[in-house]
């Protein structure tokens, strides 16, 4: 059984008290209590400072280019869909470049773990509004406020019907832990949006201020229900919910590939003798 | 014997499932055959045609002169008529064109009746095959084996049907066409006939691919198509992305995963990957990119063809690190270059590019056989117990050839990691310099000069010696073949074609360089405006071809188009 130590990485570059901490000991955590070895996961990551996520771990690593996590994540778990395949994203990533590539996963519903850091900045290019920085906040770039309306992930991913939604917060490593090993242990794509602080550039929402906000989603609530769930995702401002917004139980990508339905791609074997047979046809 | 049909008609009238029958009979009745297309973007109405010439002798191009032209509209009439040979007629149905034609090369034949009194208006064009066969006082053996083959699915009934259409066309031709004086020589043996495009596919799938990811576009999306149809029974996973950065990045993650894997895509599309590409470069991931070149800039002309992405395929992306370029020339050269690619890509785990274009894509041509025997399958990557078995393992290792181990993740205890950040030898995140000179190095400096080892002269076809050297690359091979063949009548004259772009072949085996440059005159034929191909032997070598012909109207070259240039460059000799 994997203990702590095995997930030891690199010595974290970001900031300290960088809501990116919490989060890597959920994850550590997670793991751990899940019974996964570092080589049975493989963590795509993109650019930004969630992107060195994986360095800061141990698993098997493909950091990859900003906003195309999603893309990586479903060639390898086409590929191989034993590997457990978890995107690490931050709000830019995944929800402003790789925008697209999110409502296709979802659509997809292939079995990958999207992780977003969600600070509602950009942090690696020092302060710039992210899709989820909240309408009138000012940045060097936007001297009068940002114009756009916030994306709010949790509806987005509600009404694309994706198949797993939930929210964590990185002060609650607790609470996030089991979080991650929710979505996954679920079958399909999941979404876990994380609220994470950024201690340098956001003086707007601060530990202090999701604190103040942030609640447990009652235990009676079902997040099976898409209409509830939806009235559930649209809370943002005095409240925000935490937990899993809303579950499906979709037919994963993975299933319904016929090719792969008895033994991952990357177990079968080639050899050239049925070539022959395509030949033919040509004839 | 040499013999040329052209169809013509409306997009949606099925000139090319008369095209494609016809191909198929005279190839399975044992004749050299080449198609080539020529159709606007659009589904239905405008002219399109499919051009088929069939001979006892090879052919690898179309000719001007026409001998059965197949007139489904009336396009096909005002603007083919000029190219009919000497003894060449025009069939059509007068009643459906709504068009008399008495002059004496027409020949009327009711289509449209035919295909009613046996069975069903739809089979116009099985009375039109037939009735061409007719004309070609060729029996009808070979056609109804293929209707049998086509229509048996959908029942015996329509195949008896399609089958009795065909002989209505064939022997009202065989009745009404004492004029009809076409002699096909007699020849035996089967051969195989296959377009550009069906050859790069069927060349993954030999190559071992098991995933394509791609997004539709002309004149690349054959290959997913072909590709999808052999899904379960070559073990391939097809996923069509959303866009073309998703392909990319898909194929990546697969092959990262432990599979052979490619994308496909056109310029425009490719523009898209340029991002992916870079990608590829640095985590030193192996893939295999297909790229057709079109018409552009922008959306430019989107199924016709050019030669003008060479460059950019060669230089797209940010940042300096090894690909190889391949160029087919014909459907065999396609075949064979497409396994190359899938294995130099993975052997020094770098992008590997098959170019190609509208034309070759939809060039059809026959040869006996693609000898099997020959191919070789060898899996580079680390798998297994090889991999759990090692004392250690880091993805990116320093090695004197520049190339590390490629491991499958997930098969051993060792991790497999990767980074587009700059990294270490581990695969983590690093901007330490002396790393850094040692990773260009090893995926730029070290790897490129053994890749240009593997790397095939041009094929040189015709005088050994030369006084003009024509020289091209891609798919231009076949119409500069058979223009060399008629100018070395009287003149010495050979073909340089490249296939294998780059690196540029070394001049070691073959002085390519030497030969041109004791060539009286030195022409690069580039389907282009601006020399790319020329430009890149500039480049790379200092050498200046002494004339150039240049094609930039969207369309291919021809055999005739062809020497008039070559002829006006020879006079200035």
């Amino acid at each position: 059984m994997p203990v702590l130590d095995d997930y030891k990485g690199k010595i974290p570059a970001w900031c300290p008290g960088c809501g990116n901490f919490g989060i890597l000991k959920a994850f550590k955590d997670a793991m751990v209590e899940l019974g996964k070895e570092p080589h049975q996961l493989t963590i795509v990551s993109g650019i930004g400072q969630s992107g060195k996520f994986p360095h800061y771990v141990k698993c098997n690593t493909f950091n990859g280019l900003h906003g195309r996590t999603l893309p990586v994540a479903t060639g390898i778990r086409l590929a191989n869909h034993e590997m457990l395949v978890i995107a690490v994203a931050g709000d830019g990533d995944c929800y402003g470049e790789g925008g697209n590539h999110l409502m296709h996963a979802m659509r997809r519903n292939i079995n990958v773990k999207l992780f977003v850091h969600d600070n509602q900045i950009y942090g690696l290019t020092k302060g710039q509004p992210s899709p989820t920085s909240m309408e009138g906040m000012i940045t060097k770039n936007q001297p009068f406020g940002v114009f756009s309306e916030q994306l709010n992930p949790m509806a987005l991913a509600v009404s694309l019907d994706c198949s797993f939604v939930a929210r964590g917060f990185a002060g609650n490593t607790e609470h996030l832990k089991e979080l991650m090993k929710e979505s996954v242990l679920h079958k399909g794509f999941s979404l876990l949006d994380i609220l994470q602080p950024c201690v340098t550039f956001n003086k707007i929402n601060t530990y202090d201020w999701y604190k103040q906000r942030v609640y447990h989603i009652e235990p009676e609530y079902k997040p099976e229900n898409r209409i509830e769930a939806f009235k559930k995702a649209l809370e943002w401002g005095d409240r925000i919910p935490l937990g899993v917004i809303y579950k499906n139980k979709r037919l994963m990508l993975e299933e319904r590939v016929p090719v792969i339905k008895d033994n991952p791609l990357v177990r079968q074997g080639f050899d050239l003798s049925g070539i022959d047979t395509a030949m033919k046809e040509f004839y | 014997m040499d013999y040329s049909i052209k169809i013509g008609g409306e997009a949606g009238q099925g000139i090319q499932t008369i095209g494609d029958t016809l191909s198929k009979v005279f190839s399975r009745a044992g004749y050299h055959v080449f198609t080539h297309q020529d159709y606007e973007s659009r589904i239905r109405g405008g002219h399109n045609f499919f051009q088929i010439r069939f001979s006892d002798k090879p052919v690898t191009a179309s000719r001007d002169r026409i001998d059965i032209i197949v007139a489904l509209d009336k396009e096909s009439i005002s603007l083919h008529e000029r190219e009919l040979s000497e003894n060449g007629l025009i069939i059509c149905d007068s009643s459906a064109l709504k068009q008399k034609h008495e002059k004496p090369y027409f020949l009327d034949i009711p289509f449209i009746d035919l295909a009613q009194q046996h069975g069903n208006k739809i089979m116009v064009n099985t009375v039109a095959t037939g009735a061409v066969l007719g004309m070609l006082r060729l029996d009808l053996d070979i056609l109804n084996n293929i209707m049998h083959d086509t229509f048996k699915k959908k029942g015996e009934d329509l195949v008896q049907a399609n089958i009795m259409a065909a002989k209505a066309g064939h022997a009202f031709a065989l009745e009404n066409c004492p004029k009809c004086s076409f002699i096909p020589s007699s020849v035996s043996g089967a051969k195989m006939l296959i377009a550009g495009i069906e050859a790069i596919a069927l060349g993954a799938i030999a190559s071992g691919c098991k995933f394509y990811s791609a997004y539709p576009m002309t004149p690349s999306t054959g290959i997913m198509n072909y590709l999808a149809g052999k899904e379960k029974e070559y073990g391939i996973v097809v996923e069509q992305a959303e866009d073309e950065i998703a392909a990319i990045n898909m194929a990546l993650g697969a092959s990262f995963a432990g599979v052979r894997a490619m994308t496909g895509t056109a310029g425009g599309g490719f523009a898209l990957m340029a991002e992916g590409l870079s990608l590829a470069g640095m985590t030193e991931t192996p893939i295999v990119i297909a790229v057709g070149q079109r018409p552009a800039p922008a959306t430019g002309l989107p199924t016709r063809t050019e030669q003008g992405d060479l460059l950019f395929c060669l230089h797209a992306a940010h940042g300096e690190f090894s690909r190889v370029i391949f160029a087919p020339g014909t459907p065999e050269q396609a075949f064979y270059l497409t396994i190359k690619a899938f294995d130099m890509a993975e052997k020094y785990q770098i992008p590997a590019f098959i170019i190609f274009d509208q034309y070759l894509a939809d060039t059809t041509w026959t040869y006996d056989k693609f000898e099997l025997s020959k191919l070789q399958y060898n899996d580079y990557r680390l798998r297994g117990d090889a991999f759990r078995k090692l004392d250690s393992y880091n993805r990116h290792t320093f090695t004197d050839t520049g190339i590390s181990p490629l491991a499958v993740p997930g098969d051993s205890n060792y991790l497999v990691v990767t980074d587009s950040d700059e990294h270490d030898e581990e695969g983590h995140i690093t901007e330490d310099s002396e790393i850094r000179i040692k990773m260009v190095q090893k995926r730029l400096l070290k790897k490129l000069p053994i890749i240009k080892e593997e790397i095939e002269a041009p094929i040189l076809y015709g005088s050994k010696h030369p006084e003009i050297l024509i020289t091209g690359w891609g798919s231009t091979y076949g119409v500069m073949k058979e223009a060399v063949d008629i100018l070395s009548r009287d003149r010495s004259v050979a073909l340089m074609h490249f296939s294998e772009i780059y690196p540029l072949p070394s001049t070691e085996k073959f002085d390519y360089l030497a030969l041109l440059s004791n060539a009286k005159m030195s022409i690069s034929v580039e389907n282009n405006a601006t020399g790319q191909f020329a430009r890149l032997i500039m480049a790379e070598t200092g050498y200046e071809f002494s004339h150039r012909i240049n094609k930039y109207d969207g369309r291919p070259f021809t055999v005739e188009g062809l020497l008039g240039e070559l002829d006006a460059c020879i006079g200035r000799l």
